[in-house]
């Protein structure tokens, strides 16, 4: 079962847009899509280590700001011809609250990316 | 018999009780209600706000109802506790007892805790008495505020509306009915609205209702002020558990049911918008008759488990025609198919996930939603019609439709183009008369000449006409669209588009929120055609644009002041260095745009730094902007044995002219005090060289992936003509060029001869081109730096939440 932390109002993240939650062994950036979802994603890009949380986010996608890579939210991986999975947390909207699985406390450390 | 009583006379337990007694099950009931009457459909409400219909035509049980049931009714009586131990319910006005007891209480409405929502005239909308308060307040002419865009906010503004209230609604979102509409059918139903007299705010967060005695206006944190004689607040439901909490029943959100309606009491049901089934709540009355079919049949003794369907929604205002169902995120292995007709105001989305429909939006023609609502709800394999889905049922001929097949049974008078009314005979006629390509059937025809969504088919019929495919496409500026960047922005200013959904919208965009392409350049397009009407969308912008610094490659940022023309004070180099030790700087750098770069600043200091150089007098340098970057000069004639003019003067002058605006890339000027050209100006967007007649001006040099030399657009003899003259070149630049194309790639595309004809020969067009810069540059000649270091702007550069020092588990 998941336990699920509150970590800030739904409109303390903007609209396509993301903000960051510090965690011990790095950091998790929680996105906001158009259609008002939440996702949750380890904020390092496997190509480069780009900070995912901020890239220009579309649809359900958000592309890194250091090459563009451009990763789906749902799943973590990488579209198109590139090949990189970021890690993914239970992350949900709770009245109006943006509640995110305590996995992000206990995850482990991003793999080192390569290249 | 068996004591039955039931808390709540509402749709839920009034859809129950016709079950039960329909089938004679043997129960003495007793039904309380808080509201001082029995059961209506509560749904037809809006219908009775507007006038459109009676309490009266909505009542759905009556007095005679109960009585001919024998039902005893205890109606404008709260039930206060349930005492478990002993198996009664305290009513107001005395106890009853039970053997089986239903709650089924509704739901409550949400007030957002703001000062003022206590004052009369502020009230929320669910019963029939918030109705009529409603009702009283809307005299003709008066103001009302609906706080609150989905959609019962929604039809409580059309029904005061209706009743001749000046009407405004705030929605907190980007956009109206976010959790069942994207942004385009939000678009859309936010312009039918405003049509019919409603102000629309989106984005608008509520701070206060204003008044003494009673609600006068609503304050909102944008400083916005709406005059209000009645406010009504519609920002959402909670489910009513009070009284389980109170008696100790599991609660979650809602009080917990399992499948059968039962809760964690086994002499204690539960149904309607008060439950938590399974992690889910309700909002609609689809699930909640299927929830009461379950739950008499439990009364009953029978096996039946409740199962929640998927809903639809319909908007009951007269002329917001819209649907929506299922579930139309985006996901894994999700795939859209939209279609949109920006003549006719339509707009449809389906969501398909492998070979089932999951969800679907339409806004304007909602002729097929039941349609697909069938198909969402019985998964029905698709794979067959999915060329033809989206036109509906009228099309599913059984056998796979070839689009080709189509176009070619098509009458000669069918309208292809519907902008410009062109039929596929008149298109069939240019393509004999010798139009082989698209841009020649453009020019004869005017097909596809307007907003271009037709496209697609023009081709079609062309190809049908000369036996095989015409010979361009048109290059699309991205995925979404086939549209080229010039198409775009053309119609952007010709119909008026001044929103990033009013664009995909009109403009047909095939994906619903457009992507990290076309997003930028639409950011650009409109706040440089609408500088007074278009606000900057920061989330449609690069990460260096967004920050206001230049991301490094681990994450850091980079911090360069503006120096006005290269010049600096001995105050100012002191704040840099005060600034580099505060922030612990690794590197201070002098860059090759005469500056000083304070690179490796950690992003949640960039508000503070800013507010120490700001405090020195220094603004952002926009090292990271496609705007104007920097304004490299010489020291001209006040210093230099050779200098003819005061070149320094000229380019902090043009500096302080031109910073903050944006551009289609970077622009970067020069200004040298005489040929030797020290300042390297014939290497820039825009080159001063001064010699003793006046100034040479030249454009479209770089000096970077290509190095280019600037072209003379002109010689002037005074510096106000030169910086007129500048202001104009920077105009015709920003409002015909295509995002990221440098100054250069511009002017080879239209020549410098075009250039020269718009800015140098025709005078008054010059003078046009710099007033418009000097409009769009009231908006954007500010400092961003100080808006974002101000205290309350400050959040969005700190993490969200820190857990470094939450416990292990
Ligand atoms: C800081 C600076 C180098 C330095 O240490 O001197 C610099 C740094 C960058 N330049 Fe530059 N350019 C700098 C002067 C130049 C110059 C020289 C000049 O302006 O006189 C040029 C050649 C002149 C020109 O622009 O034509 C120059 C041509 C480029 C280009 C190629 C542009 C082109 O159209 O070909 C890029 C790439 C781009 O913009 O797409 C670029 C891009 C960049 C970026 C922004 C790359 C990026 O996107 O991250 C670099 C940011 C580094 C950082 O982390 O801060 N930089 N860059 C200079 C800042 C000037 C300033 O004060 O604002
Ligand atoms: C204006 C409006 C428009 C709507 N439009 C639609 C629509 O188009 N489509 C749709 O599907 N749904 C619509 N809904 C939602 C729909 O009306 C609800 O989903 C439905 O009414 C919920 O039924 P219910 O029986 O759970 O609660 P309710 O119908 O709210 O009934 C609960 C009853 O319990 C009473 N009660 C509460 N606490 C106590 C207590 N302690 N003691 C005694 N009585 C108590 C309340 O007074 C109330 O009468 C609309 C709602 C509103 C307000
Ligand atoms: S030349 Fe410019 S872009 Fe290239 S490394 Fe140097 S600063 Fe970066
Ligand atoms: S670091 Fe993300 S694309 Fe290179």
């Amino acid at each position: 079962m998941t336990n699920w932390i509150d970590i800030a109002a739904l409109v303390d993240i903007p609209v396509q847009g993301a903000r960051l939650i510090r965690a011990r062994t790095g950091c998790v950036a929680l996105f906001r899509t158009h259609d008002d979802r939440v996702f949750a994603l380890d904020d390092r890009c496997p190509h480069k280590g780009g900070p995912l949380s901020e890239g220009i986010v579309a649809g359900h996608t958000v592309a890194c700001p250091l090459h563009a890579w451009v990763f789906d939210l749902n799943t973590g991986r990488a579209q198109g011809a590139d090949a990189g999975t970021v890690a993914t947390y239970p992350a949900r909207i709770e009245n109006g609250r943006v509640l995110v699985g305590s996995a992000i406390i206990n995850r482990r450390p991003a793999p080192v990316p390569a290249g | 018999m068996e004591k039955l009583v039931v808390i709540g006379a509402g749709m839920a337990s009034g859809r129950m009780l016709e079950h039960l007694t329909e089938a004679g099950a043997p129960y003495q009931i007793t039904l309380f209600n808080a509201e001082p009457r029995g059961n209506y459909n509560r749904i037809m409400l809006s219908p009775v706000l507007s006038g459109e219909k009676t309490y009266e035509e909505i009542v759905t049980h009556d007095d005679a109802w109960y009585a001919k049931r024998g039902i005893t009714t205890r109606f404008g009586e709260h039930v206060v506790g349930i005492d478990r131990a002993r198996k009664v319910v305290v009513g107001q006005r005395g106890e009853v007892a039970y053997d089986r007891l239903v709650i089924a209480t509704g739901s409550a409405p949400f007030m957002i805790p703001v000062a003022g929502r206590d004052l009369p005239g502020v009230v929320a909308y669910r019963d029939l008495d918030d109705t009529n308060t409603m009702i009283a307040a809307a005299r003709p002419g008066a103001e009302a505020v609906v706080i609150g865009g989905g959609l019962l906010g929604l039809e409580a503004a059309a029904g005061l509306q209706m009743r001749g209230m000046k009407v405004t609604v705030i929605h907190l979102m980007g956009h109206l009915m976010e959790r069942q509409l994207d942004a385009s059918a939000g678009h859309l139903l936010q312009k039918t609205l405003e049509a019919r007299g409603i102000t629309v705010h989106c984005k608008g967060a509520t701070k206060a209702i204003l008044g003494e005695k009673r609600a006068e206006a609503v304050l909102l944190e944008d400083g916005t002020v709406y005059g209000a004689d009645l406010v009504v607040m519609a920002v959402g439901i909670r489910p009513e558990t009070r009284l389980a909490n109170d008696a100790g029943i599991e609660v979650e959100r809602g009080i917990t049911v399992d499948d059968r309606m039962l809760t964690s009491d086994p002499a204690i049901f539960a149904l309607g918008e008060c439950v938590e089934h399974r992690g889910q709540l309700f909002g609609l009355v689809a699930p909640l008759y299927d929830q009461a079919k379950v739950l008499a049949a439990t009364l009953m003794g029978a096996d039946a488990a409740f199962q929640p369907v998927q809903t639809a929604t319909k908007l009951k205002v007269t002329g917001c025609d819209l649907f929506s169902a299922g579930d139309f995120a985006e996901g894994p292995g999700r795939e859209d198919i939209v279609f949109r007709d920006p003549g006719r105001g339509l707009y449809k989305r389906l969501v398909l996930e492998g070979d089932r429909l999951v969800g679907a939006v339409m806004y304007g023609d909602t002729a097929d939603g039941n349609w697909f609502f069938g198909l969402i709800k019985d998964r029905t394999d698709i794979s067959e019609m999915r060329e033809t889905l989206i036109f509906g049922p009228a099309f599913q001929g059984g056998a796979t439709v070839d689009p080709m097949a189509a176009v070619a049974a098509l009458p000669p008078d069918a309208e292809i183009c519907g902008c410009n009314g062109v039929c596929k005979g008149r298109i069939m006629e240019a393509v004999a008369g010798g139009a082989d390509t698209l841009d020649k059937i453009r020019a004869t025809t005017k097909a596809s000449n307007s907003c271009g969504t037709c496209t697609g088919l023009v081709q079609q019929v062309m190809a049908l006409t000369l036996g095989e495919a015409p010979a361009e496409a048109p290059a699309g500026m991205c995925g979404c669209t086939d549209l080229s960047h010039e198409d775009v922005r053309r119609l952007i200013k010709s119909r008026g588009l001044k929103s990033m959904p009013a664009v995909m919208q009109e403009c047909g965009w095939t994906t619903p929120d457009g992507c990290a392409k076309c997003r930028p350049a639409l950011n650009y397009y409109l706040l440089s055609d609408w500088p007074l009407d278009y606000r900057d969308d920061r989330q449609a912008r690069f990460v260096n644009e967004r920050n206001h610094a230049n991301i490094q490659k681990d994450g850091s940022y980079s911090v360069v002041p503006r120096m006005w023309g290269g010049v600096t004070t001995p105050a100012e180099l002191r704040a840099i260095a005060d600034a580099a030790e505060k922030y612990d700087v690794p590197m201070v750098k002098v860059t090759g745009g005469q500056r000083i770069d304070l690179l490796g600043v950690r992003k949640e200091d960039l508000p503070a730094i800013w507010a120490d150089l700001n405090a020195a007098g220094m603004v952002s340098g926009h090292a990271y902007s496609k705007g104007l970057r920097t304004v490299k000069t010489c020291v001209g004639k006040e210093f230099c044995r050779f200098g003819t003019q005061d070149s320094t003067g000229l380019g902090v002058r043009l500096e302080k002219l031109m910073w903050g605006s944006w551009t289609p890339h970077k622009v970067k000027l020069g200004v040298s005090g005489c040929p030797r050209n020290c300042a390297e100006a014939t290497c820039k967007d825009i080159g001063v060289v001064c010699v003793d007649s006046g100034f040479q001006i030249s454009v479209a040099g770089a000096a970077g992936m290509e190095v280019r030399e600037t072209e003379l657009l002109a010689t002037v003899a005074t510096e106000d003509e030169a910086v007129e003259l500048i202001a104009a070149f920077t105009q015709a630049y920003r409002e015909n060029a295509r995002y990221l194309d440098r100054a250069y790639k511009w002017v080879a595309k239209v020549g410098l001869d075009w250039v020269k004809a718009q800015v140098v020969d025709d005078l008054e067009n010059r003078r046009a081109l710099s007033d418009r810069f000097d409009l769009s540059q009231s908006v954007y000649r500010k400092d961003p730096w100080a808006e974002h270091a101000k205290p309350g702007a400050r959040d969005e550069f700190a993490p969200l939440a820190d857990m470094q020092l939450e416990a292990a588990e």
